[in-house]
């Protein structure tokens, strides 16, 4: 592939999957108030469109259309800054996530993931991977941490100060618990840790290969890490609303709430996507050889679609059945409890990886 | 020469941020020139084949580090600084001090390309991981255990300092 075909077919990617993921940010809305409405006896959103389909369009005029306020003695200049590298960082986090293996237009293979070259020498990712996504995620934490501090409001900077300290804590049990899946997969690259959950042999002679199986305390800390990550219910302290009316978000309006919303969503996808690539096997499923092409070629992207869906469906599900922790509870699981655990794992998974080879 | 493109635009980047750096007034502007300084020297790495120190340059500088930083500075509200009229002699004696040393340093840096190992950038790949941790757990084994231990030793005498002072 030369560089201009590379170009191409690269911005296009970006548009396609930027189109893709904020459309599904925006109906995850959606599903989360209907699950939610479900779940307490209610009906949710039914007015606009059938079933309320069309809610979420309705909600993205009206965030378009409300007025954009900058509060007296902000810093401006970080006040505007902060949800943009909010948005930013979690869509970069995405560019790292491969879809699918990849699909072949007019003779030239290209691999479903942004970041993907295919070629010659096959296809190839970047080969760092998870650390970009872990990067990514560190420097996210800048935008809360600026929003916060920037909009002079006590609210703001308690919620802001709650979020960025909440997110540095879990950050370390989360990439502990990535580092057992590493240490059976021997890379970093997340093509590469799915192919190698792919070609392994099944485990038990009927479970397949997905690193679930073996490294279920690393799924169940990265579960826990990642909700408190992406500041979702039960570890929401940063924007307790009986405490700190809306946290780091609260003098923000118009757009610049809607894209810290959609950042937060976005993280949800990414941390799904994620735990998908790294524990269920990414786009691993039944193949069905006698479908026609079109539907062999998306296959791989439906089953990719459907687990990170799953991982959607629990945050909600979540959100819908558990209260909230006390502050001090979730410092207290995150340092005394989870980050043990995820290094009692790192050894035991070394061990028995020592002495296999 | 898309390499060497990148590499003019994130080095111009990176001496900008720096000297944004000196010259902002208020504490966490200049904490945030520092990030972009480390996220281009990180793309710098990453140009020259480093991949792994470039991401270990992002989530342990960029991200864990400065992020104290920007704490502190938000927690002790510090607020803008006043200029002062800075001294004479740093003027005189400072300004071509760093001059020289600067092209010192460059000088020699280019005159002993060879003997110091430079590499073309882009066609190199001495930064990948598995190169990194043969080095470390390998070769330089014992130093890179010790350090580790001066660290925890470092963060014990913290913990005591802090339980004295409280």
């Amino acid at each position: 592939m030369d560089l201009k075909t590379f170009i191409i077919v690269a911005v296009i990617k970006i548009l396609l999957v930027v189109f893709i993921m904020l459309t599904a940010v925006a109906y995850t809305t959606l599903l989360e108030r209907k699950l939610v409405a479900r779940i307490q006896n209610r009906w949710g959103p039914t007015r606009v469109g059938p079933f309320g389909l069309l809610q979420p369009l309705a909600d993205g005029i009206k965030f378009i259309l409300k007025e954009d306020l900058v509060p007296d003695n902000a810093h401006k200049g970080l006040y505007i800054l902060a949800p943009m590298l909010a948005l930013a960082m979690s869509l970069i986090a995405i560019a790292i996530v491969p879809f699918g293996k990849s699909i072949t237009i007019r003779g030239i293979e290209i691999p479903l993931q942004i970041t993907g070259i295919g070629g010659a020498g096959g296809l190839s990712d970047i080969n760092i991977g998870l650390l970009i996504i872990l990067g990514a995620t560190s420097i996210g934490v800048y935008g809360v941490a600026l929003a916060g501090w920037s909009s002079n409001s006590k609210y703001s900077l308690l919620g802001s100060l709650r979020a960025s300290a909440q997110m540095i804590s879990y950050e370390l049990a989360l990439g502990l618990s990535l580092v057992g899946i590493l240490l059976l997969a021997g890379t970093l690259s997340l093509r590469g840790i799915v192919d190698s959950q792919i070609q392994g042999s099944r485990w038990f002679g009927f479970l397949p290969h997905w690193y679930i199986f073996p490294q279920f305390i690393a799924f169940f800390i990265y579960l826990m890490a990642a909700f408190a990550e992406t500041n979702r219910i039960p570890f929401d302290l940063p924007e307790a609303e009986t405490e700190l009316v809306a946290g780091y978000h609260t003098e923000y309006s118009a757009m610049k709430f809607a894209m810290f919303f959609m950042a937060e969503y976005v993280n949800m996808f990414t941390v799904g996507c994620v735990a998908t690539l790294l524990f269920f096997g990414g786009w691993h499923g039944p193949a069905i050889p006698s479908a026609p092409t079109i539907v062999q070629a998306l296959l791989p992207v439906f089953y990719f679609a459907v687990k990170v869906f799953f991982f959607i469906f629990l945050y909600i599900w979540i959100r819908g059945t558990l209260p909230r922790f006390r502050y001090d509870q979730l410092m207290a699981f995150g340092w005394k409890f989870l980050l043990p655990l995820a290094i009692a794992n790192i050894i035991i998974t070394s061990l028995i990886v020592a002495w296999r080879a | 020469m898309v390499h060497q493109i990148l590499f003019i635009v994130f080095g111009v980047i990176c001496v900008a941020g720096a000297i944004n750096l000196l010259a902002q007034r208020h504490p966490i502007n200049s904490a945030l020139s520092l990030v972009v300084v480390m996220s281009s020297l990180a793309l710098i790495y990453l140009l020259l084949g480093a991949e792994f120190v470039a991401a270990i340059q992002i989530i342990v500088y960029a991200g864990a580090i400065m992020v104290l930083f920007v704490f502190v500075i938000m927690l002790l509200n510090a607020g803008a600084e006043e200029r002062t009229q800075g001294s004479r002699i740093a003027l005189l004696i400072g300004v071509p001090g760093v001059i020289v040393l600067a092209s010192t340093i460059g000088w020699i840096l280019i005159k002993n390309n060879r003997q110091l190992g430079g590499i073309t950038i882009g066609s190199s790949n001495f930064g990948a991981t598995s190169r990194i941790a043969n080095l470390l757990f390998k070769d330089f084994l014992l130093p890179f255990e010790i350090t580790s231990v001066l660290i925890l030793i470092a963060i014990m005498g913290a913990v005591v300092l802090g339980k004295r002072e409280g």
